[in-house]
């Protein structure tokens, strides 16, 4: 019996310490460009992000028509014309945190990581590399990254009478409070 | 054991996403068309909350004419036109016509918006309604005349599903009531059946076409339906709607009940209208 117990044991603390998940259901992306005549800005706050730490595996997913802009033209320009958000609805990241034994999210302290992994949009799929930072203090865990992505790059067109309104380079700030997943 | 330890393996393997469950969050239909208009009818796009959207449409005489008075553009009618979201529903507009020196006023409500995601709508509906009003001096200055003797009211159902990326359908029942008519025998009300829709050419263009079916007995002879056809075109924050019809009227009484022309005559009118946008509020 004892050694049953003992098994058991054994089986709860392999899976707890194979399976720390960390996720967000409000993960916050930020799409900023600047050009000659405009600056456009959205806000997406209901992305979904999930870690695996044993893994160092990381995810990403956000609705584009959940990115909320200043003009509500801007905001139909951006689903219709641009990202097709009707054809390709969603924009998703696999990664890796590439030094994830580094990171320790139940002590406090920050940590930086680079994550790499591919970002598909807009129907490409293209392999980037983020440099994020995570936050452990006592309200929990927090990350933030920036990068830029070329529109260009992912099939993104802009047309020549607004090439001076939409910038060809945006910047994507990314915020998540991460918290434990309960399995 | 090494069973369980594998079992525990492969699910982590699968996509880390797929944790979290479904997406809860519902998400509404947009741009079921580009502009506030079809062709001369009301679209169930509202200008959003605070965005103010600048109307120049022209209607130019029949093209049957000819190069003697150019194709009818040397006959122009007008109509300056100003459109207001109070809110994400309710949207207001003014306008005024060269024809019968009329104004008119009206609103158009959102009841409801199609939606995907958590909670599913498969239809848009929106009402409008407007009053318009002549201005110009009565025929017969003899008898009586009371100012309401200028009024029409117009009321209109929007019904509109966006199908696919591309193509958007909308129904439009529309009933105008115009207080006063040339003989007894006429009708003060008029309900006609609307259909209209686009389908999308490329991203920033579409073909659009708009039909009333008048309900037969009720109109006067030689009033015919109107039936528009015509093309828009998207720039940035321009709508230019570019068309051909057998109505030259841009306000509900005038295109529904007072169409004396017809397609099968040649007698087409080309028109256009501008939309601009500007963002007063945020």
């Amino acid at each position: 019996m004892k050694k049953f117990k003992f098994i058991i044991a054994l089986i709860l603390f392999v899976q707890f310490g194979h399976a720390q998940k960390y996720f967000s259901k409000n993960a916050v992306l930020k799409f900023h460009s600047d050009s000659p005549m405009e600056k456009i800005e959205a806000v997406n706050s209901t992305a979904s992000t999930v870690i695996d730490i044993s893994s160092g595996k990381i995810e990403f997913a956000a609705l584009n028509n959940a990115f909320v802009f200043e003009k509500a033209l801007m905001q139909d320009h951006f689903n219709e014309n641009y990202m097709e958000s009707t054809k390709f609805p969603k924009t998703v990241f696999k990664g890796t945190i590439q030094d994830v034994s580094k990171l320790n999210l139940t002590a406090t302290g920050t940590y930086k990581v680079m994550i790499q992994g591919d970002l598909m949009m807009h129907g490409v799929t293209k392999s980037v590399s983020v440099p994020a930072e995570f936050v452990v203090d006592s309200k929990g865990v927090h990350a933030n990254a920036k990068f830029t992505v070329k529109c260009s790059d992912f099939d993104i067109k802009i047309p020549a009478v607004v090439k001076n309104n939409i910038s060809n380079d945006v910047d994507i700030t990314v915020k998540v409070d991460y918290n434990l997943l309960n399995l | 054991m090494w069973l369980y330890l594998g079992s525990s393996m492969l699910i982590a393997q699968e996509d880390l996403l797929s944790l979290l469950g479904k997406d809860a969050n519902t998400y509404l239909t947009t741009a079921s068309f580009k502009s506030t208009r079809i062709i001369n009818s009301q679209s169930i796009e509202n200008t959003a909350k605070g965005v103010l959207d600048i109307k120049i449409q022209h209607r130019f005489a029949s093209i049957e004419n000819g190069v003697s008075d150019f194709f009818g553009l040397d006959g122009a009618s007008i109509r300056l036109g100003l459109e207001y979201g109070l809110s994400n529903r309710l949207m207001l507009g003014f306008g005024r016509s060269s024809l019968d020196k009329a104004i008119d006023g009206y609103f158009k409500y959102r009841i409801l918006r199609q939606s995907f995601g958590k909670k599913q709508m498969p239809l848009s509906i929106s009402i409008v309604s407007a009053i318009e009003i002549k201005t110009t001096p009565f025929s017969d200055t003899k008898r009586r005349n009371y100012f309401s003797s200028r009024m029409y009211y117009s009321y209109q159902l929007l019904v509109a599903r966006k199908f696919s990326d591309g193509f958007s359908l909308q129904l439009m029942p529309t009933w105008v009531h115009r207080n006063l008519v040339k003989l007894e025998s006429d009708h003060n009300d008029i309900v006609s059946l609307g259909v209209g829709f686009r389908q999308k050419l490329s991203k920033r263009s579409s073909l659009n076409l708009e039909y009333f079916y008048n309900l037969p007995n009720q109109l006067e002879a030689n009033l015919y339906s109107p039936l528009s056809i015509g093309f828009d075109i998207e720039t940035g924050g321009h709508v230019f709607q570019l068309h051909f019809s057998n109505a030259s009227a841009m306000i509900y009484k005038g295109f529904i009940t007072e169409t004396p022309d017809r397609w099968s005559k040649g007698q087409i009118h080309f028109g256009f209208n501008i939309s601009r946008v500007f963002t007063l509020s945020k």
